[in-house]
Formats: structure tokens, sequence, C-alpha cells
């Protein structure tokens, strides 16, 4: 192995693309402009939008209760909805978000609860709708509240203690430092993030390096040379590595600085409700240590891209062979997110699956270092299986020159 | 000097299944001669001249190019041929200077030596007023002869040109006719490919009609006119196809 050579064709390789606009673009745009946005910009959109939300008087119907005015006085005094006249089509008016919920008061309602029956109120919403589901809580609530002091008048009526029916309280405590919980809820995006960016930093290099090539004719004026192929591929190789070691390196630090600068931000928006899922800090120890995690996936991607590439007659070609890579590459990085998925053997053996799940246990704070150690390993088998086929390809005529 | 020894090239082809390209083709050329390839598009010239510059590997026979075996010792073979063609294109976003800089380096130059070869080279083809324009940037008589520094950097004593002067016009056309001569002058051994007979009437002291991957026929220019009886080029070279 000539190292010098290697180093000729890579400092070549990396002139070359530094040149190139695509190239600049998904390296070192994409990771410094997506990153503050997707933080501060996606976070500020979805807490202003639902703030918006949660500002909104919304409207909502009461069927029924005629026979209980009582119950209709308070309800006509709430301020946080807006009660509008009942008609039979509530359904349409709730699915048609003309409504946010409605409210079947049942019949004799108020009697019944004079008289100590029990009856059921029924709250119609459209689930999973934003504002359909505040409207109801907001119903819910009144309702909550008016059983809540009926209960407490039948226990003085009867001399009764009122905690007769409240023998004891439960209280979840949390023993996870602030940091951990922010971890746990945002900390499986950061490894997706870096593996997404990885992954695409090394996308068009390697395209562009290998079926590019061939496109633009540069494929033999450099076999002509004395630089055997090996060397060829590795000075490639490491210029697509450097892309995408460069993009996720970018997009780490991207996201730190931008993280730190929104998280003001964010918690004025929220009034510091969503303070505990903010509480991520991406120490200098889990950033080495994420890179350490990252670096044979980047290894894996770099030559996996680039064998197939090589494989392409143009670059067109190239990309319809990798764009569906990114799904196979998203499946796994997102399966990591879900929730319950935790790192197991079996699962670090799993590429791209084992890196998001360890780096969201790094993120947390978590270092089971024998599984790290399994992950490195399996990943660099991967990597060093995908190198091998790259090299393999590049000694192939019909490969290189495939018509 | 230049020797094929039955060269054989077969490619399996997913229409046509095996396809014998070349098919034992010997011939030899000395330093300081033109052998010129003459053969109608699809002959098999450029694959012979791509086995003889070791981008392709022969499937039978070899071939000693500067007194080194194109199989066993490619990379050496490499470092003592140039090889030019229409398929040998430039990389748009380095410069001239860049470019040569680059093969050079590949061909093991010391930066001295680099630097003076470079010099020698934009001076004598008057390159040096687009040095550092980029190629992408450059007219095509330019672009020709950043190739032409290219094969030329590490002096190699044996010069491969694969119909270098297809899409050239006529000015460009006569640069490249002028420097495959000053090769041969300068001691190198030439071998050219071209179906334009014209070139090779000006060009080449020996001549090899290829067809259908075979060697149909080879001598001087006079020898060839002599053997058929036939003085016009383009007749003897339809003649000998034909028959």
């Amino acid at each position: 192995m000539s190292l010098r050579n290697v180093g000729i064709v890579y400092r070549k390789e990396l002139v070359d693309s530094l040149r190139d606009r695509r190239t600049v673009i998904s390296m070192i745009v994409v990771p410094l402009l997506v990153m503050p946005l997707l933080s501060i910009g996606m976070g500020v959109l979805s807490i202003t939008l639902v703030g918006v939300a949660m500002r909104e008087r919304p409207k909502v119907m009461i069927l029924g209760g005629e026979d209980s005015p009582r119950v209709m006085a308070e309800l006509d005094q709430l301020k946080d909805v807006r009660i509008v006249p009942a008609r039979p089509d509530y359904n349409e008016e709730i699915l048609n978000k003309q409504i946010r919920a409605a409210v079947e008061i049942p019949e004799g309602f108020q009697a019944k609860l004079a008289a100590g029956e029990s009856s059921t109120v029924k709250i119609y919403l459209y689930e999973g709708e934003l504002r359909s589901g505040f409207g109801a809580d907001r119903l819910q609530r009144f309702f909550s509240n008016l059983r809540d002091r009926i209960v407490r008048q039948r226990f003085e009526e009867r001399q009764l203690p009122a905690n007769l029916a409240h023998p004891f309280d439960i209280v979840q405590k949390n023993v996870a430092p602030p940091e951990k919980v922010g971890g746990e809820i945002l900390g499986g995006l950061v490894p997706y993030f870096v593996i997404l960016l990885c992954m695409t930093g090394a996308m068009y290099p390697a395209m562009d390096l290998t079926a590019g090539e061939k496109e633009r004719g540069t494929i033999e004026t450099i076999l002509c040379s004395p630089v055997s192929r090996t060397h060829l591929v590795f000075g490639k190789f490491l210029m697509v590595l450097t892309a995408s070691i460069a993009t996720a390196t970018l997009a780490i630090a991207s996201m730190a600085a931008s993280f730190g600068a929104g998280k003001k931000i964010l918690l004025a928006f929220t009034n510091g409700v969503a303070g505990p899922a903010l509480q991520i800090s991406i120490t200098g120890k889990a950033v080495a240590s994420l890179f350490f995690v990252v670096l044979p996936l980047a290894v894996f991607f770099s030559a996996a891209l680039l064998a197939l590439s090589i494989f392409a007659k143009s670059f067109k070609e190239a990309q319809s062979y990798i764009s569906p890579l990114m799904i196979v590459v998203v499946l796994p990085a997102v399966g990591a997110i879900l929730p319950g998925v935790e790192l197991t053997p079996a699962l670090a053996l799993v590429p791209v699956m084992n890196t998001s799940l360890v780096g969201k246990e790094i993120i947390t704070g978590t270092y089971h270092w024998p599984l790290i150690a399994l992950i490195f390993l399996s990943s660099t088998v991967y990597a060093g299986a995908a190198l091998a086929i790259a090299v393999k390809l590049f000694q192939r005529e019909d490969v290189l020159f495939r018509t | 000097m230049i020797e094929a020894r039955h060269l054989v090239k077969r490619f399996r082809d997913k229409k046509r299944g095996a396809v014998c390209a070349v098919n034992g083709v010997s011939f030899s050329c000395r330093p300081g001669e033109i052998y010129g390839l003459l053969g109608a598009n699809g002959a098999g010239k450029t694959t012979i001249l791509r086995m003889l510059a070791t981008i392709l590997a022969p499937s039978e026979g070899t071939a000693i190019v500067a007194g080194y075996d194109v199989a066993k010792d490619s990379h050496i073979v490499r470092s003592r041929v140039g090889f030019l063609s229409t398929a040998t294109a430039l990389y748009g976003r380095l410069s001239a200077q860049e470019m040569v800089e680059y093969f050079g380096r590949l061909h093991g130059l010391d930066e001295p030596t680099l630097r003076r070869r470079i010099d020698e080279i934009f001076t004598r083809l008057e390159m040096n007023d687009f040095r550092e324009r980029r190629c992408d940037k450059l007219s095509t008589g330019m672009k020709q002869k950043v190739s032409i520094a290219r094969t030329l950097v590490h002096d190699p004593s044996v010069m491969i040109f694969d119909e270098p002067t297809v899409g050239l016009d006529v000015m460009a056309a006569r640069n490249i006719a002028g420097f495959i001569r000053e090769c041969r002058d300068n001691g190198k051994t030439v071998v050219f490919s071209t179906h334009v007979m014209s070139e090779v009437e000006k060009l080449c002291d020996h001549i090899g009609i290829i067809h259908g991957g075979k060697l149909l026929a080879e001598g001087t220019l006079p020898e060839l006119r002599a053997r058929y009886g036939i003085h016009d080029l383009e007749d003897l070279f339809v003649k000998v196809i034909e028959s």
C-alpha cells in the first residue's frame, strides 16, 4: 500500500469536490442550516401552533340538559369555551371542525344527582385532533369538578370525613436527573439526525467520484496513470469519508450550538412547561463517544455508497440505486427512536439501528461499554466488508467499462 | 518498443453473449517509428490500444511495452506510456496546471522535477496564458493541449493515441499531427489508431489494417500498395477488408 499515492488521489479529490457547489451544499450548508432550522425553527413553530390552539376559545355544543337548569347555568358561565346552539348533526360539525366538541347531558341529570342516582355524561370529540382535544378537556374538567363538588356535599350532608373516599395518595417520583429525562424525550433525535446526515454527506461525493467520473470520461484518464486501482479506491473512499464525517461533525456542532441558543427561546415560548424536555446537555464526553460509535458507520456508508456508485454507468443511474437506500437506512434509525426499543446484544449487531440506539443512550449519559465495544466491532466488520467490495468492483473491467 | 503477441480480448455482452473483440493480433513497433492501426468503427482498435496501455487485461496473449509485460507489470508499463484518446477527458474543476501536476505526482515525479517539466511543456505548447484556468472553461484546442501535457509530463518512451483527432477542427488536428511527428523524432515509440486515411498517409511508417478484431494486413505504405496493386489507400483498405 503506497500511502503517497493514496494521499495524492485524496488531495486531488478533496480540492475537486470542494470546488463543486453541490458537494459543498450537502457537506457544509445542509448540516449548518438544517440543524438550527429543525431544533429552533420547528420547535418554535410547533410550540407557537400549540399555544395558538390552547388560547382558542373552542366552540362546544350542549346536547340535552333542558331539565337541568342549574348545570346549564354553570356551563353558561364558563369563560374558556363558547357554547353554540344544539343541532342534531353535531357529529358532522365536529368532524368538519365547525365545533370542537359536544357534551350530552342525560335526561333528568339534575334530578338524578339530587336523588343520589348515577348517570353518564358523554363527551364527543375528534380524537387526535388537537383543538378538539382541548375543547373536550375543558368540558371534562368542568364535569369532573362538578362531580367532586357533589361528592364533597354528600359527605358533608352525612357528616362523613372528606378523606373517606380518598384513603391514600399515590405520587410518582422521578429518580432520573433532568438531562436524562430530556435525553429520553429528545435524545433519540440527535443520533438519528447524525446518522442521516452522515449518509447524505457521503452520497453526493460517492456518486460524483465514481459514476460522475464515468459520465465525464475521466475514468479512463485516471486508469492510464500508474496508480493502482486499490490506491485509487482508497483515495476516493477517504474523500467520501471526509465528506461524511464533516457533515456529521458540523451537524453535531450545529445541533449543540443551536439547541443551546434556542433553549431560552423555547422555554420562554412554553413558559417553562417544556423545561424537562429541554434539559439535554450534550457534554464533551457524549460528543466524543458519539463520534467514536458513528465513525465505523460513516466508514460503512462511505464504502457501501462508493461500491454502489462504481457499479452505475451514470450519475442518474447511481441516484436511482442510492435513493431507495435512504429508506433502508432511515427505518432502523427511526426504529431506535420508537418508545420501548432498548439496546440488547442482538440489536447491537443490527447495522444503523445499533448506532442509533447507543447514540440515544450516550446522549442520556448511559454508557454500556461492552455493548458499545460490540457495536464498534460489528460496524467495523460491516465497513471492512463494504470497502473490500468497493475495491473488488474497481478491479472489474465489466463494471468500470459498463455500457 | 511495443511487441503485441497474439492479443485476444473477449467480453461478455448481455445481448450478444460472448464477443471476441480482438482475435490474435500481433505486431511490433520500434522506437522512432509510428505504427498506425487503421480500421472502421468497432474493428477492435480501441480495445487493442487499451490492452497496450494496460487499461484492459488481455484474455489471451500478451504485449511487451517498453520492455515490460502488460499482464505482469502493468503499473510499470503505465509509468512508461503516454495514452491519449477522445475518451481521456480532463477534470473540469482542476486548472490546467493542477491537472498536469496531479498526473506528474501519480507518476512519482519529485516536486523540483515536476516544476521543471511543467514549465518546459507549458512553454513548448504555449499554455502559459491559461495555466491557472479551470479545464471546464477552456476551448477544445486548449483542452487538447492540456491532454497532451498530461501524457508528456512523465516523459514516456511509448506514446499511444486512440483516434486523437476525432471531433477536432483543422487547426487542432494539425497540432496533434505535429505533436505525433515530434514524438517520433524524439525517438519515442508511437502507436495510433484512426479511420482517417489522410492521417495514415501523412504520419505512419507502418500500417496495420484491422477488421473484426483481426489484423488483416500489415506493412509500410509502399509495401501494401505493391502487395495489393492499388495506390489509393481508401481503395486498398476496402479491398483488404472485403478479401
